[in-house]
């Protein structure tokens, strides 16, 4: 099926082709005779090896002949006699892959025989197979599955087959089966902690220098490249869970209600937070790590108000098997308290067995902090939807001097603790940016890349105070080189958008002086003071760094080139998200938002929703497709009401989990949709405003 | 000045319903035995360019019928061959086109699949023990279509194919296989259709899989390989199940696709100027429906199938 030229070199001799044909026919027929008569004779199984000789993919044969060599095998007692039974199986599989390596129908042949264990296995023999074929083509990748099995079947040391990688990788460093193969053995030999491979610093550092050397012997190689990325990986990843950023931050002050003369005068001093309203508190932990097991006694709460009874603590994050750096839960307050009273709540998360990282660590980094609610009696009630919610376009917010949203330094709970691993991890990073800055990197796009994830990864570790500036410095250098890197490949282009916006979230991000150019206290006339962030215009085309947006609650990214909104699930607190002129294109791409309770004020306008019959976010988003919801409960209201299903199915689950006031949607290609704009405001009763107009 | 390619459709219907009654070829003779998947190959095709009712719906099913073995519940590849999950999945695939799953005895096959788990989660090809995560995403996606999940150990299947993910971010055809785009498609669907994406490293994988575009614009299989229409698939569909297929050049990856058109005869090649297959058009053809290309229907990334078929099938009461 591959390889094979259109137009013939010469012309086709009719009579010869017919009677290769002829035989072929004739052949397969006959064997699949003796197989369905369960005919064993030598003469029959010859027929079988005459076929396999020529087609090694006619599986049934395969087949037949396992059932011919147990029926036969099982009549002999003397042991030469099966080995010699056994010796003409493996002399099949032989001449099978002299005409296809790649037969899976061979190679399954030998395993299977292997496994009978009839009979001594020929170390000898299967070795020099291997070697003879992984010789003619080091690539075959049968051929090394069939070499991890041999190997654990002959009982081979992993330190033994790591030097046989080394020789391969000697012979041709450009050998990415060889490669893959020693980060397997490497894998294994770290968790058994075999002997010389207690150390994964130590392990780590030889392996550098390796793959340095055949790095800087051939840039152009590929699998090097790969190999690096993996042992970059290997040393940035985070050692134990922590917690990065939780909201209420340490030392915020909640409160239902506001005094509007404070507002006037700038002496706000507390966050109004609009869920007080309906007593409910929500407090969101941010880990550096997906982690799972938070719990009534992994997190403790300690206040004099008394919360419901089962405190519950929710995955915000796409869960794996329950893991989720993000989590949050929503405490309602049960009792009955005097109005304008302030009530701490302490919140610590101590050594725990129960909270454990998807890397297998427990959590030991013991933090605590408190924040404060005041409760209101007398209840403003002020409609803050009385009129559409206006994005304001002017450059200069109206900002308020003296009140400050949160300082970011408070946002983060635990100062990143130096330990020595930490800096044996920082060494080895400014180790190899050394060495790479060296490389001439005009043409090589992988030096380039390579330059930018260590700068970055080196800029992660930068996380606190006067450090920042360093962390900015390093996303600077990296920010160059991924602008080059649209230039030099321009094919994997968004790839580098992708890097950058991210890059730029950070930059922006992680420092209160850049950060507070696009943060301010908004007050509409009549309504109350929401933290609010413009990001707008800034070529982003993701939301990174979530856990510092935490405390936003209006949040304006308009004007830019999002396509996904993972991320935004952390942000409990926002009830405005402007995301319109994006490219968002489609309702499953959204799903992140229907996790945050309290959104009011959603504008999707003039993205691509409806514009793309292939949905990239399908399988993502919970959906019947991937058993994640049942369609017959999911979709049985709507049925009822005669809505198209299969149409607008995303549509359905995204809208009946919101509870907006207001929603702009023109500008997408599913708002021209006849009866679309009846579906939705079947959908979200408590819509007010719809596309700029009041709805009755 | 170049001529803007385009897709000949005609010629490859054309080329899709001959190349059905030619079996007497060496060619076709040393495939015989996969007749059933080039069934699914060449009829999901005809639907993809909305020529279904080229053929005749009956005739078909029919032949797809007289594949199957009532004693076991699976389908052989062709008529008189063994039965094994690779031609069961492509049965229930065209049936499925047809929306005559109704021919099936669906407890029996969906017993024929689910019998082959094995204890570790993975799944066995057939009777005979060979273990892959190719038959991990057969037996999910058929048990999938049929409603029959509930029969396996969905868990442990997906356990399975995690402990085949590599350092790489993609995956092999067993724990420790080298990651081969191919292997990766069943893995990134085995985890689609069970909910379980966020197993995925979707950065890494989808970076190692938009290394995949050569400098022709085609997609290969893995590091320092040629390119290959069916990567077109293969590559393209794990990338939009992990929402990262704007990472790769769509635009010349299309011209790579139309390239290997043999626009006289019809059919796709594997790449320029070799001779074509049904195998290849498939690819080819699903390929540019994952690229919205005009004309051609959208495919599900997941089940391999049109996507009105697995919406009926899965939105339908």
């Amino acid at each position: 099926m591959h390889g094979r030229p259109r137009r013939l070199a010469k012309p086709v001799d009719e009579e010869a082709a017919s009677a290769k044909a002829a035989k072929l026919r004739d052949l397969q027929v006959q064997v699949l005779q003796n197989h369905h008569s369960r005919t064993y004779t030598k003469e029959a199984i010859g027929l079988s090896f005459k076929l396999l000789e020529i087609n090694p993919e006619a599986y049934t044969a395969w087949n037949y002949r396992k059932l011919a060599f147990q029926h036969n095998v099982k009549e002999l007692s003397d042991p030469e006699a099966i080995r010699s039974a056994v010796d003409d199986e493996l002399r099949v599989v032989e001449v099978a892959l002299r005409q296809n390596p790649k037969s899976y129908g061979a190679w399954y042949h030998r395993k299977w025989l292997l496994n009978q264990k009839l009979t001594p296995v020929d170390s000898e023999r299967e070795f020099g197979l291997l070697d003879k074929l992984l010789k003619v083509d080091a690539r075959n990748f049968h051929g090394w599955n069939y070499r991890r099995f041999l190997a654990r079947f002959m009982g081979v040391p992993d330190e033994e087959e790591l030097k046989y990688t080394m020789d391969k990788i000697g012979d041709n460093f450009s050998n990415y089966s060889a490669w893959h193969n020693r980060s397997i053995l490497l894998s294994n030999l770290l968790i058994q902690q075999s002997k010389g491979f207690e150390s994964k610093q130590k392990v780590f550092s030889e392996e550098f220098e390796l793959v340095t050397q055949a790095l800087f012997t051939d840039p152009s190689d590929q699998s090097g490249w790969f190999y690096h990325l993996w042992l970059l990986a290997q040393t940035s990843t985070p050692d134990k869970p922590q917690l990065i950023a939780s909201w209420p931050c340490n030392g915020a002050k909640l409160s239902s209600s506001f005094i509007k003369e404070k507002v006037d005068q700038n002496t706000l001093s507390s966050i109004w937070c609009h869920s007080l309203k309906e007593r409910t508190v929500p407090i969101v932990l941010y880990f550096n790590e997906p982690v799972k097991g938070l719990n009534q006694s992994s997190v403790k709460l300690k206040s004099y108000l008394e919360f419901g009874k089962d405190i519950h603590w929710r995955a915000l994050s796409m869960t794996d098997s329950g893991y989720s750096n993000c989590w949050a839960t929503y405490l309602q307050i049960a009792n009955e308290c005097s109005s304008s009273q302030q009530y701490s709540v302490e919140v610590s998360i101590l050594c725990s067995e129960d909270i454990v990282s998807r890397s297998g660590s427990n959590y030991d980094s013991p933090v605590h902090f408190t924040f404060t609610i005041e409760l209101i009696s007398d209840s403003q009630d002020i409609d803050l939807f009385d009129k559409p919610v206006a994005w304001s376009c002017s450059e200069s917010l109206q900002s308020y001097g003296n009140c400050e949203p949160i300082p970011f330094d408070l946002l983060t709970i635990t100062s990143a603790l130096i330990e020595e691993e930490s800096n044996w991890h920082f060494e080895r990073l400014s180790e190899q940016i050394d060495l790479f800055r060296e490389l001439p990197d005009d043409n090589s796009k992988f030096v380039k890349l390579t330059l930018a994830r260590l700068l970055l990864a080196c800029a992660a570790m930068k996380s606190c105070g006067r450090s920042l500036i360093e962390r900015k410095r390093y996303c600077d250098e990296a920010l160059g080189h991924l602008s080059d890197l649209i230039h030099l490949d321009p094919s994997h282009k968004q790839y580098y958008e992708d890097e950058r916006s991210s890059v730029l979230m950070d930059k922006l991000t992680c420092d209160m002086e850049t950060f507070m150019k696009h943060c301010s206290v908004q007050v509409q006339p009549n309504s109350v003071p929401l933290n609010h962030v413009q990001l707008r215009g800034l070529s982003l085309t993701c939301v990174g760094f979530a856990e510092r947006l935490m405390w936003v609650q209006v949040l304006d990214l308009s004007h830019n080139s999002v396509r996904s909104v993972e991320g935004l699930e952390a942000l409990q607190q926002l009830v405005s998200l402007n995301i319109s002129n994006n490219q968002i294109s489609s309702f499953t791409a959204l799903e992140p938002l229907t996790k945050i309770m309290f959104l009011k004020v959603l504008d999707l306008s003039f993205n691509e929703i409806g514009a793309h019959p292939i949905d990239t976010t399908r399988y993502i988003c919970s959906s019947p497709f991937s058993h994640k919801i049942e369609a017959c409960e999911a979709f049985e209201q709507c049925q009822k009401k005669n809505f198209n299903v299969e149409e607008y199915w995303d549509a359905l689950l995204f809208f009946k989990s919101l509870k907006l006031k207001q929603l702009d949607i023109e500008g997408n290609a599913i708002a021209s949709k006849e009866n679309f704009r009846t579906l939705v405001m079947e959908l979200i009763p408590s819509l007010k405003w719809f596309d700029g107009e009041c709805v009755n | 000045m170049a001529e803007e390619a385009e897709l000949a459709a005609d010629q490859h219907v054309r080329y899709i319903v001959t190349v059905e009654k030619k079996k007497d070829s060496f060619e076709s003779l040393v495939m015989e035995h996969i007749r059933l998947n080039g069934a699914y190959w060449g009829l999901t095709t005809l639907d993809l360019l909305h020529k279904l009712h080229a053929v005749e719906a009956a005739e078909v099913v029919d032949w797809i019928m007289s594949c199957y073995h009532p004693e076991s519940g699976g389908f052989g590849g062709n008529v008189g061959h063994d039965p094994h999950v690779l031609y069961t999945l492509s049965a229930v695939q065209v049936l499925c086109l047809f929306d005559r799953l109704d021919v099936l005895d669906v407890e029996k096959v969906a017993d024929y699949v689910a019998g082959l788990q094995n204890e570790d989660g993975s799944f066995s090809g057939d009777i005979w023990g060979e273990v892959d995560t190719r038959f991990s995403y057969i037996a999910l996606c058929t048990l999938s279509l049929l409603h029959r999940l509930h029969k396996i150990d969905v868990q442990k299947a997906v356990d399975f194919v995690v402990s085949c993910k590599n350092l790489d971010g993609g995956f092999g055809a067993m724990p420790g296989g080298e990651s081969h785009a191919g292997q990766i498609f069943c893995c990134v669907g085995a985890l689609a259709i069970t909910g379980s994406l966020h197993h995925i490293d979707r950065d890494r994988l989808g970076w190692w899989l938009c290394e995949r575009q050569c400098k022709d614009g085609g997609l290969n299989g893995r590091p320092e390989k040629l390119a290959d229409v069916c990567y077109s698939w293969w590559v393209l569909s794990s990338l939009i199940m992990i929402d990262r297929v704007h990472w790769i050049d769509k635009k010349n990856l299309t011209k790579f696709i139309l390239n290997c058109q043999d626009k006289e005869n019809g059919g796709i090649s594997d790449r320029p100027d070799n001779a074509v297959d049904i195998y290849h058009t498939y690819f080819g053809v699903a390929g540019l429906s994952l690229m919205e290309y005009p004309g051609v229907k959208p495919m599900d990334p997941a089940y391999a199938l049109p996507l009105d078929v697995v919406n009926r099938i899965f939105l339908r009461k």
